[in-house]
């Protein structure tokens, strides 16, 4: 279900609620005062930003509303259990900004119920929180900027307890494993071989991924929160549209996302940007916007952007219709939570996660990934892996990228290909590597080898 | 993708002087999809030779076949007919080629371009058919437009071209229609597709072939060609056509997709393509293709319902109730039934509406 807000006015369910709002109207009589559309009790509340569905639900049916949404997405996705260790990643934005606010909730609720329990059976879940500073990206960084962000950040997540949460500061330069000046220097020359400027922001989205991914491994977690509502979602869609990745599409656009090492999760896909907006207005969640982000960027991104932003003033159940088509194509395998062999989940967790098939087996791996971009190559892009003959490495990069990333982020020529293969983070040049390797007959050796009684393969 | 790819992100240093290709001649234009600086002969043999292997690599055509061009008299459709023709010759495809143009009924623009069309005639020896909306359905689009104003107008003409492109094709005894649909109109299509939920017509909007279990299936030799090259190519070659949007199009949709594509274009050109690579590859269900294929009760054409969108418009035209069959279907509208049908002035049309269709060959 990719979209059951209140600021979806898609067929027929807006005029109904016009109609029920107008009946209310004529019941109360002369003052021709409205009543909230939910509990038909309390006054509804009036943003006056213009949005659709302004002064329809009162504060608090529409904050559980758009908390129902949340919750509904995390129990039907088994993205948060009670053994899990969850990191928030956190930019200070207002989606983020809600995640870690619902999260936070659902952690208190938990530890209530943890507390009130005789036999304490059922744990809380752990919640960390990240911030990735990207300041090494753009030269000359704002550091005193930077630093009161910060600074914001750990206040903010300091009066998210109890229960305690850990602050996990991020430099995105940490991919390379240190977060020395060579590593900044060895990020600004990296970007800078890539010529194409949506390219570069893309680059810069893969490599913020990776370094959450390495915070959430190396201390511990095993799922990543991310804030990405329905609105981010379809200018994503969109955006995928056309720079040629429809194939691998719906694996970024599901609820969960299972291709990385740490899960990613993302539990706001059902909320538009305008009740995010709306709910940080009405409690009070205070966002920080960095200033680099105010400045419009001149590649496809912000394009795509702009123009979702006019189909919405045309019509605000664009954005909705947009996700739900891209809901309609065929997920893989890896966009459910992936089975693991956990002794500390709580049985009843593991019962109900096996009832509702909420779990992939862990082992498949069927499809090959881009290295960069880590998208599911479709045959077309990964038909020259088995042509390949080439001996440089930089050939191996190219024949292992996605046909988009090729085109997009990779450097044209053989040198500069070598030199930006050098540059990369050790993650994804090792994927590549990985790629050179896969033999299918090794592979469902491996498989079977419990059952073979002759050790040569002349046997077979 | 495309072999010698010129990437110039940053504005562009002095020009080269000799053309990319042949690096004989002096180069006169840049080209739109690839920024390639070229001369006016590689321009046609690179233009030229891409539709060739668009139409060779799809197998869009077998040697005898009878292929009717669908001619609006502008430039997309008498390029295609220049184009088509003088691949026929050069490779020898062995096609039966001809001209076959829908008036639509629309003063100061169909008419003129109708005019274009049979010059196209003499130009390209093609012998040319033209079918009219008043003749077919006893409506021209400026009678519906009357009716129902600018919004959903291109709904009813899109419908009523379709069927009388079939019926022409059928009248001429042709084996397949072409149409001078081009890149940009393809990844237009796509975005539509997605920004308005239909994922069935997503899945099919790129194929090169539709219709090969209809009755004339129809192809798009332009699949992979820009609109901007299309264009350059006929004004270099000096190709007469019409050159006017259609009077009645500027409310559309579509017009909010062209717009973006524009500007997506000028960021980058190979865009286009990648959005149609990426409508050929969403993973879409293979049930969630096809709809069940049945005949129109009322006409005999192929239809999915138990009438066919063109009847129900046409029954909603002629009823005075033009908001039937636009939008959702909300039960029990579509259908036969024994309505009295309310006829314009003119007898013609009323044997003509009450014709079956098997009297026109289907």
């Amino acid at each position: 279900m990719a979209c059951n807000s209140s600021g979806c006015e898609s067929g027929s369910c807006g005029r109904e609620k016009e109609n029920g709002s107008k009946a209310e109207e004529e019941v109360i009589g002369a003052k021709k005062e409205s009543v909230c559309l939910k509990c038909k009790s309390n006054e509804p509340m009036t943003f006056g930003d213009g949005g659709s569905d302004d002064g329809r639900f009162c504060a608090d049916c529409f904050r559980s509303n758009v908390y129902g949404k949340f919750r509904l997405a995390v129990t039907s996705h088994a993205m948060i259990t009670p053994s899990d260790n969850v990191l928030v990643a956190f930019s200070g934005g207002s989606s983020s900004r809600v995640a870690l606010q619902f999260v936070h909730e659902l952690q208190v609720k938990a530890l209530r119920n943890y507390e009130a329990s005789r036999d304490r059976s059922l744990p809380v879940f752990g919640v960390g929180v990240a911030f990735v500073d990207e300041s090494a990206a753009y030269p000359p960084a704002l550091s005193s900027e930077m630093g009161d962000a910060v600074a914001w950040v750990r206040s903010t997540v300091l009066s998210m307890s109890p229960p305690e949460k850990d602050l996990h500061v991020v430099p995105i330069e940490s991919v390379f494993g240190s977060e020395s000046v060579e590593a900044r220097d060895r990020l600004v020359k990296l970007l800078d071989s890539v010529s194409d400027e949506t390219g570069k922001e893309d680059l810069l989205l893969h490599l913020k991924m990776l370094s959450l991914q390495k915070v959430a491994s190396e201390n511990g977690y095993n799922r990543l929160v991310v804030g990405s509502c329905t609105s981010r979602l379809a200018s994503h869609v969109l955006t995928a549209t056309v720079k040629g990745r429809g194939y691998s599409l719906s694996a970024d656009i599901q609820h969960v996302d299972a291709r990385w090492k740490v899960p990613v999760v993302l539990p706001l896909r059902d909320c538009v940007w305008q009740e995010i907006t709306r709910l940080c207005h009405l409690d009070g969640l205070k966002t920080v916007e960095l200033a680099r982000d105010q400045h419009p960027q001149s590649g496809i991104n912000d394009l795509v952007s702009s123009f979702v932003a006019l189909l919405q003033e045309e019509n605000p159940s664009r954005e909705c219709t947009i996700v739900r088509t891209a809901a309609k194509l065929t997920p893989f395998y890896f966009n459910k939570i992936p089975e693991t062999d956990d002794s500390c989940v709580p049985m009843a967790t593991q019962r109900r996660l096996k009832k509702f098939n909420l779990k992939y087996d862990g082992s498949m791996t069927t499809e090959a990934f881009c290295p960069i971009c880590n998208g599911p190559l479709n045959d077309s892009d990964s038909s020259d892996l088995n042509t390949f003959e080439g001996c440089h490495d930089s050939d191996a990069l190219f024949a292992a990228c996605c046909s988009s990333c090729r085109f997009q982020i990779l450097p044209q020529d053989r040198s500069s290909l070598e030199h930006f293969g050098s540059l990369l983070p050790h993650h994804m040049i090792s994927q590549v590597k990985h790629h050179q390797k896969f033999d299918s007959q090794t592979y469902l050796r491996e498989k079977i080898k419990d059952c073979l009684l002759l050790d040569d393969e002349e046997a077979v | 993708m495309e072999k010698g790819e010129a990437k110039s992100k940053k504005a562009g240093g002095p020009p080269p002087r000799l053309c990319c290709i042949c690096n004989e001649r002096r180069p006169v234009l840049k080209r739109p999809k690839t920024l390639q600086q070229i001369c006016r002969e590689c321009f046609y043999e690179v233009f030229e030779e891409e539709i060739h292997q668009a139409i060779v690599e799809n197998r869009l055509f077998k040697s005898g076949e009878r292929v009717a061009i669908g001619a609006s008299g502008g430039k997309d459709s008498t390029v295609l007919a220049y184009v088509l023709s003088e691949l026929n010759r050069r490779h020898s495809y062995g096609l039966d080629l001809f001209l076959l143009s829908i008036d639509e009924g629309i003063t100061g623009y169909r008419d003129d371009s109708l005019e274009t069309v049979k010059r196209n005639e003499l130009q390209y020896g093609l012998p040319l058919q033209i079918l009219s909306y008043k003749d077919l359905y006893g409506w021209t689009m400026d009678d519906i437009v009357k009716m129902i104003g600018l919004k959903n107008n291109c709904t009813f003409c899109g419908v009523f071209r379709r069927q009388a492109l079939d019926r022409g094709a059928a009248l001429l005894k042709v084996d397949k229609l072409v149409t001078g649909h081009n890149a940009d109109d393809i990844a237009e299509t796509v975005l539509l597709n997605i920004l308005r939920g239909d994922i069935a017509r997503l899945s099919r909007c790129t194929s090169i072939t539709t219709g090969e279990d209809g009755p004339i299936p129809r192809c798009k030799p332009f699949k992979y060609t820009y609109e901007k090259e299309i264009v350059m190519y006929a004004y270099f070659k000096k190709l007469d056509y019409f050159s006017t949007e259609c009077i009645y199009s500027p409310n559309a949709y579509r017009g909010f997709a062209r717009e973006f594509i524009k500007d997506l274009e000028r960021l980058r050109p190979r865009a286009i393509l990648d959005i149609i690579k990426s409508g050929e590859d969403f993973r879409i269900a293979t049930t969630t293709k096809m709809p069940e294929q049945g005949t129109c009760e009322r006409c005999g054409y192929i239809s999915s319902q138990k009438w066919c969108k063109a009847c129900v418009l046409l029954d909603g035209l002629n009823r005075g109730l033009p908001k039937m069959g636009i939008g959702r279907a909300r039960g029990g509208v579509n259908g036969g039934g024994d309505h009295k049908k309310e006829t314009k002035a003119g007898s013609t049309v009323k044997s003509l509406e009450s014709k079956q269709c098997g009297s026109l060959d289907f």
